[in-house]
């Protein structure tokens, strides 16, 4: 390779081939170390990843050799500080549960019907300025929301139910959901955004008005990206702690009532965590417990969300 | 313009002009569409072809800033199909279309083809799959899907999913039927297939064919009207556009001097 360069270059005034070479070696170090830092980057995300994961499953394996699985699944009290202690993890998951359905009933329909709206029938006017706004709400603190449900929707429902309680999972989850509802539209209207306009003329050609196109063409074509859409919001759901902790009461309750009080997985930890318990005590080992079962819900989600984009992807 | 025998009118362009905006796409078109034959459309890239195809169905109001001025009547009721007291959807009910690339829409065979019926309001089962079955047997895809309407159109290769786009717009019987450059992302035996099966369909509906292939233009149509410019240049019966022109311009366009 030296010589063939050599006798291709018969001007003097050109760098020598040792020099080019070094030029080559410095242009390698630099590469190098920017893909070091890139990775670096890179690794720093997946080890916190790797770290959580395995402060979780270590606590709670110490967690588990106190208390069998069999009861943490099948008990029917959580009273992890009393005298007489009981694990059942099912008390916790039942108001997640709850507050989540109350919340994604309230969140898919009104974030589609939004997405529709504002990707079909919105003049770009109307567009331009409902999206950002609808953002923004994205952008409020939960805990604004968690205060917002305590003092103005609990109030307003017990004009409607007067027996409700103070906290309860209803008012909680209703908000949880106007909460979500920005994240359902944005990215569902961005799927539906994503369906060629070659589609929507097809069914138009046919006889067919804006709505029916939307119901009966866009919605179905753009059914992969609502699906993830709902899926963030199911996880969204399942970990939002704040609102819940204000406005849901915090006393572990078996319960698939939404106009009762209960503890979720996550105001369980809030409290739990913000108490002073000796460390590696039985209490605070729930916590782990809890956050791995928290973990593993999210977890089932993500993955039928990868499955269900897989099985619907790009129809059109 | 000499037409000998005096076929049906089944639409008429009259003094059609059309606006993207300020821009004028259409210049003043008059041209008769005659009923139950084929007519094409030839002229190069952005003559306004596909734009004047796409007034019969008043697709263009699906946009905003579009205009037309002037008339498209359509026989034998003489309405006007750009009045703006015509409802596009109605117009869009007795004109089908068939678009460039094929566009599924994302559900089963069987569903495809039902959509228009169902849009219609028609849902006894019965109806259906008699519809189904006789426009997928006009669009000859019939023999090749009969055991798996049940399976996504998207399952099918691009000149079978052209075909099931053809019999989608049969289902409903439209009266005139667009096909903006129907073959033009098919390989040739695709194309060969709908060719044949464009020759097959005059019998029962009238046809307009927007087409960059003069070949396939003299193959399949009676009529051909040469657009330039958004300007309608010349219109005759095909085999008198392709033997003597009587517009220079027609000339050096189908002998390939231009275009």
């Amino acid at each position: 390779m030296n010589s063939v360069t050599m006798t291709a270059n018969k001007t003097t005034d050109l760098p020598t081939v040792s020099d080019r070479l070094a030029k080559n070696a410095m242009r390698h170090a630099s590469e190098r170390i920017i893909e070091m830092l890139l990775f670096a980057a890179a690794a720093v995300s997946v080890l916190t990843t790797v770290g959580i994961v395995y402060v979780l499953v270590s606590e709670s394996i110490n967690f588990f050799q106190n208390v069998s699985i069999v009861d943490f699944l099948t008990d029917t009290q959580w009273t992890p500080l009393f005298d007489d202690a009981h694990f059942g993890i099912m008390v916790l998951i039942s108001g997640t549960v709850v507050s989540s359905a109350v919340a994604l009933a309230v969140a898919i329909p009104m974030g589609t019907v939004i997405a529709i709206y504002l990707s079909e029938f919105a003049k770009p006017k109307i567009r331009e300025i409902a999206k950002p706004v609808l953002e923004l709400l994205g952008g409020i603190p939960t805990i604004v929301f968690g205060y917002f449900a305590l003092l103005m929707v609990t109030p307003l429902l017990q004009k409607i139910f007067p027996e409700l309680p103070g906290f309860s999972l209803l008012s909680a989850g209703l908000v949880m959901g106007i909460m979500i509802v920005p994240y359902i539209a944005s990215l569902s209207e961005d799927a539906m955004r994503a369906v060629p306009m070659s589609l929507r003329e097809g069914s138009y050609a046919m006889g067919s008005t804006k709505l029916y196109t939307a119901i009966h063409v866009v919605v179905p074509a753009a059914f992969s990206g609502l699906a993830a859409s709902y899926i963030l919001a199911i996880s969204r759901a399942v970990g939002e702690t704040m609102i819940l902790a204000v406005a849901a009461g915090m006393q572990p309750n078996l319960t698939w009532n939404p106009a009762e009080p209960a503890a979720t997985i996550t105001s369980y930890i809030v409290q739990v965590a913000l108490g002073d318990l000796p460390h590696g005590s039985i209490g605070y080992q729930t916590i782990f417990a809890a956050g791995l079962t928290l973990i593993l819900i999210t977890l089932c989600f993500n993955i039928l969300g990868q499955w269900l984009r897989k099985k619907f992807r790009e129809n059109y | 313009m000499q037409i000998h025998d005096n076929p049906t009118l089944k639409a008429e362009a009259r003094n059609l002009n059309f606006y993207y905006g300020e821009a004028k796409a259409l210049k003043n078109i008059n041209m008769p569409i005659y009923d139950k034959k084929v007519t094409a459309l030839i002229g190069p890239s952005g003559c306004g072809k596909s734009t004047y195809l796409r007034s019969f169905n008043r697709m263009h109001d699906l946009y905003p800033g579009n205009r037309y001025e002037g008339e498209i009547r359509f026989f034998p009721d003489n309405t006007n199909l750009l009045s703006p007291d015509v409802d596009p959807i109605e117009v869009r009910m007795r004109v089908g279309m068939v678009f460039q690339k094929p566009n599924p829409f994302p559900k089963s065979i069987y569903e495809n083809v039902a959509y228009g019926l169902r849009v219609r309001g028609e849902n006894n089962k019965r109806v259906l799959d008699d519809k189904v079955e006789q426009a997928l047997k006009g669009g000859a895809l019939w023999e090749e899907v009969k055991d798996r309407l049940n399976d996504l159109a998207s399952n099918l290769s691009g000149g079978q999913q052209q075909r099931l786009c053809i019999a989608r717009a049969l289902a409903t019987d439209p009266e005139l039927l667009l096909f903006d450059e129907p073959t033009s992302a098919l390989d040739p035996i695709a194309t060969g297939a709908i060719e044949e099966l464009v020759h097959e369909l005059k019998k029962r509906v009238t046809i307009l064919i927007v087409t960059h292939n003069m070949q396939q233009a003299a193959r399949v149509s009676d009529y051909t009207a040469y657009m330039y410019l958004g300007e309608m240049i010349e219109f005759g019966k095909t085999d008198e556009i392709f033997i003597k022109p009587n517009d220079k311009r027609t000339e050096d366009y189908i002998t390939g001097r231009m275009g």
